[in-house]
């Protein structure tokens, strides 16, 4: 961390988006979080996909839970709407969030902790509706704010600072997503941005629930000798599967990629991704094969990152309960409150 | 690429733009940082030993430091580095005691030092301490030369002059003040062991224009007129003047004019207003007591009527590029402009004049009358002769004078020890890690958004009832305190460790000028900027590359804009990266430089 704000002078040549901002304005505070920590990679990669989207920084809403991940909004997107939640129940307030203003851009920021032990029933269900989100969880595989123990996604056999080795099965959240419906499904490196950046970007162009899962060492007490989350050991186990490159509508770039390896993806704003093969084994519409890849890579000691599984379809949680297509807070009194008369039609319906 | 080698003393001196950009090498950001902590007496030390006249430089110094500044790369303005000098000087109280005092016993070595200017200064205070006998000839009753004969006294009062003169002379030299020096050979027959040239380039240009000769009694030279206004043989001028050039005596002629009963004053040049030789500042401060400046006039002929003055006729000119793109001033054929006048002021360049040095005294001069001075020990092709300041490589400015100093005195404290004067003395460097604590470091890393702050003047009106009274009034200490954060301590280096990086990316992410980019290795330093996370617009300034860190890459960093506020550092988990103040002092002629050398 760092007692000063960051300086506000930037290079003068640097770029602007469709909106005439640089990446520094959508910046945050300054982290307080330990130097070179893993979340604040994942934050500059957030922030990195927003500017090159173009994303209105004031449509964006961030929620987070409890735990260093989800301190980490406060870091980014600066003018953007915020909520930190209680611990594991920021699925619970998007959702009602989502459901109350269906226009804005909904980004889940959770952590290990915070998602796959005391959330996990909270992740679970967003993931089975299709609630329209970009859920991250920056998965470091130990409670940090508590000073390092195990948590429910580090690995069996994995040591802790101290040399305790943990005993329990790990969970792994993109294969639960999978399971649980997610239509989205993404692991990815802090320590990668390259692989990262275009996987955040698509994410927020996906209209369902988009999981992405990145791994993000924790310097103070998970990245030594013997943790499978240290920054050495993921560069050594890392599998991509695929590489993404990510082409807006707005300026298609036309780029060559050998008969066969590279296939394209059209999102719904016309924008386009193009996958690269990398593993030629790996069907990313399948999900009975993303499950498997899943397991195969984990049984081979392999930490697989990339697009895990896509369903280029989705159907989010509006238009399932068929909800009406305006937010709340731009319909009037008359739509919002019909009245009695209404009210006892509604009754009488359901007798 | 290969990797950056740090250790040449270069690498990080360039990072220091002021320092680099400065002909002696002062260090810059070292003294600034101490103003802001009102340590006037150690910032003006710091100066003294490296440019000899803090308060004089502080008031008339070029600034080549000003337009190198980092700051105005980042934002508008640079720091105000020669007005935050003359603080130091102005606040540092009573400093005599920490000079060095004369020899107690000489090493019975004689040089002589012809002109009492800065150049000569130079040379008498660095060999005076080291026991040589010293003697400084000027034809002028003080010692100063140009300092004193041409710069206005409402630009550089007499009481600084006379202290920082004094301090120079007062290491143990001897002044020979009213002795010109017509014969070299004659000084040469006075058995000295070496002889340094410090006469300057004493004669101004004249316009040998039609009517010259016949109005002669209101025509005048430049920095002669300015020496006469400066001695007090000239106290009056017409109240038409015409001033013909664009350097700043152009500007120093004209503002003493305003001073002197010049009412209707205007300065008339050949090029365009922005092409003036001029400073910025010094153009400003004529304008701003009602100068006009008239650009692409080209003088014709003094009009004149039985010796009295009339005017000025001008040809209109228009710029425009050549086929090779030199610029070239075409008559625009418009009628001639003629300026009415009743004085005219001719400061159209200097030259160098040397029929005191005899044909056969030994010393080769270049087909431009230019003596033939080696330009690494300023010898001359006699062994015991050596030139310094404008007399060695034509006119320049108070700065580099001081600079041709200083190696001067090197090479004649070599040259009269026996030893070989092209072996140099290399300058004394360190590199000392600045880290105080987890997010300490010994400098105020803060970055100020402040602009540029302003000298306070003394109103118009006032300044210009007297040629003695000083314009600037010097920034108080509160200002100078604010000016001095401005500063972004280039000096504080960042240093990188690649066996020690994990590539977490803090020090990418964290970087407010996105100045840091692992990259793959290129194979030449123009695909490697391509591949940087930010423009990479400014080849003069480095690419810092790393050896390659873990995964093969390399840590390339453009040293262009860097603020050096120490995130990169503080964001560093394993303290690859580290901010260390790099010093560089130049050699000076002594037993320091004798023992390293």
């Amino acid at each position: 961390m760092s007692f000063l704000p960051k300086p506000k002078f930037h290079h003068p040549a640097l770029a602007v988006n469709a909106l005439g901002f640089t990446h520094r304005d959508y910046e945050g505070a300054i982290s307080t979080l330990c130097a070179g920590c893993g979340h604040d990679s994942i934050s500059a990669a957030i922030i990195h996909a927003c500017y090159e989207l173009s994303l209105p920084p004031h449509r964006i809403a961030k929620l987070s839970g409890i735990g260093c991940s989800s301190k980490t909004p406060t870091y980014m997107l600066g003018q953007s709407h915020g909520f930190n939640s209680v611990h594991g129940r920021m699925p619970s307030v998007l959702t009602g969030a989502n459901l109350a203003n269906r226009d804005l851009i909904y980004l889940g920021v959770s952590g290990d902790g915070d998602t796959a032990s005391i959330g996990l029933g909270q992740f679970a269900h967003a993931m089975r509706r299709g609630v329209n989100m970009v859920y991250i969880v920056e998965n470091n595989g130990v409670y940090g704010l508590t000073k390092g123990q195990f948590s429910a996604t580090s690995d069996r056999g994995s040591k802790s600072k101290k040399g305790v080795e943990n005993l329990d099965s790990p969970i792994d959240l993109v294969a639960l997503a999978v399971q649980l419906g997610a239509t989205f499904a993404a692991r990815s490196f802090s320590g990668d941005k390259a692989q990262l950046v275009p996987l955040i970007k698509a994410a927020f162009e996906h209209r369902g629930a988009a999981f992405i899962d990145v791994i993000s060492p924790c310097v103070a007490f998970n990245n030594h000798d013997g943790s499978t989350k240290s920054f050495d050991y993921v560069r050594e186990h890392n599998v991509a599967l695929n590489a993404l490159d990510f082409i807006t509508g707005r300026s298609p770039i036309e780029i060559d990629y050998p008969e066969g390896a590279a296939e394209r993806v059209a999102l719904h704003d016309g924008s386009t991704i193009t996958l690269r093969k990398l593993a030629d084994d790996h069907d990313w519409r399948d999900r009975a094969a993303a499950l498997a890849a899943l397991e195969k890579h984990r049984a081979e000691g392999e930490i697989v990152t990339g697009l895990i599984y896509l369903n280029d379809e989705p159907v989010d949680l509006h238009a399932r309960l068929n909800t009406a297509k305006k937010p709340l807070n731009e319909m009037g009194e008359a739509e919002l409150c019909p009245g009695a008369k209404a009210l006892a039609a509604i009754n009488a319906s359901l007798r | 690429m290969k990797a950056t080698d740090v250790s040449h003393p270069d690498y990080f001196h360039k990072v220091v733009d002021c320092q680099w950009a400065c002909p002696a090498h002062t260090p810059v950001p070292e003294y600034i940082r101490l103003i802001a902590a009102g340590d006037y007496v150690g910032a003006y030390m710091i100066n003294w030993r490296s440019n000899v006249f803090p308060g004089i430089l502080g008031r008339t110094c070029d600034r080549p430091c000003e337009p190198a500044c980092r700051r105005g790369r980042v934002e508008e303005e640079p720091v105000a580095i020669c007005r935050l000098k003359r603080v130091a000087a102005d606040y540092k109280g009573d400093i005599a005691p920490l000079l060095p005092k004369p020899p107690q016993n000489r090493n019975g070595k004689r040089v002589a030092c012809i002109g009492a200017g800065p150049a000569s200064l130079t040379v008498a205070r660095d060999l005076s301490p080291l026991g040589y006998d010293v003697v400084i000839f000027d034809g002028d009753q003080k010692a100063g030369g140009m300092m004193r004969s041409q710069i206005p006294k409402f630009r550089l009062p007499d009481s600084v002059l006379d202290e920082e003169v004094g301090y120079a002379l007062g290491c143990g030299a001897t002044f020979v003040a009213n002795r010109w020096i017509d014969s070299l050979k004659g000084l040469l027959g006075e058995g000295y062991d070496a002889i340094f040239v410090g006469s300057g380039a004493p004669r101004g240009r004249d316009l040998d224009l039609p009517g010259r000769k016949e109005a002669a009694a209101h025509i005048h030279i430049g920095i002669d007129w300015l020496a006469s206004v400066s001695f007090g043989h000239t106290t009056k001028i017409g109240r038409r003047v015409v001033v013909l050039g664009g350097g700043n005596t152009a500007m120093d002629c004209c503002r003493s004019s305003r001073r002197l009963g010049g009412v209707d004053v205007k300065v008339v040049v050949r090029s365009g207003f922005a092409e003036m030789k001029a400073s910025p500042w010094e153009k400003e401060d004529a304008l701003r007591e009602g100068i006009p400046i008239l650009n692409y006039h080209v003088p014709k002929a003094f009009i004149q009527d039985n010796g009295r003055l009339l005017g000025v006729a001008f040809e209109k000119v228009a710029a425009s590029k050549d086929d090779k793109g030199a610029r070239v001033l075409t008559p625009t054929g418009e009628p001639e402009v003629v300026v009415e006048c009743d004085d005219v002021l001719i400061a159209v360049g200097q030259e160098n004049a040397f029929p005191w040095i005899e044909k056969d005294a030994g010393i080769a001069f270049d087909r431009w009358g230019m003596p033939k001075v080696d330009p690494l020990t300023f010898q001359s092709s006699r062994p015991d002769v050596f030139f310094g300041g404008d007399a060695a490589l034509g006119p320049k400015n108070i700065i580099t004078a001081v600079a041709h100093g200083h190696e001067a005195a090197i090479s004649i404290d070599a040259y009269c020890r026996g030893e070989d004067v092209r072996l140099r003395p290399p300058p004394m460097t360190n590199l000392v890690s600045q880290k105080m604590g987890i997010h300490e470091w010994s400098y105020d890393n803060a970055i100020t958004v402040d602009r540029r702050f302003k000298v306070p003047h003394a109103e118009l009106a006032i300044a210009l009832k007297n040629i003695r009274a000083e314009v600037e009034l010097g920034f108080d200490p509160k200002l100078a305190a604010a000016e001095a954060q401005r500063c972004l301590n280039c000096d504080v280096q960042t240093v990188f460790s690649a066996p020690d990086c994990i590539e977490c990316d803090a020090c990418v992410d964290i970087c407010p000028v996105d100045c840091i980019s692992f990259v793959p290795n290129a194979d030449s330093e123009e695909r490697l900027r391509a591949s940087l996370n930010a423009p990479s617009t400014n080849p003069s300034q480095a690419i810092y590359v790393s050896t390659p860190v873990k995964t093969g890459r390399v840590m390339a960093k453009d040293e262009d804009l860097c603020l050096h506020c120490g995130l990169c550092a503080e964001r560093c988990p394993t303290g690859a990266w580290d901010m260390q103040k790099f010093t560089l002092d130049m050699a000076q002629a002594g037993t320091s430089c004798q023992s390293r050398a």
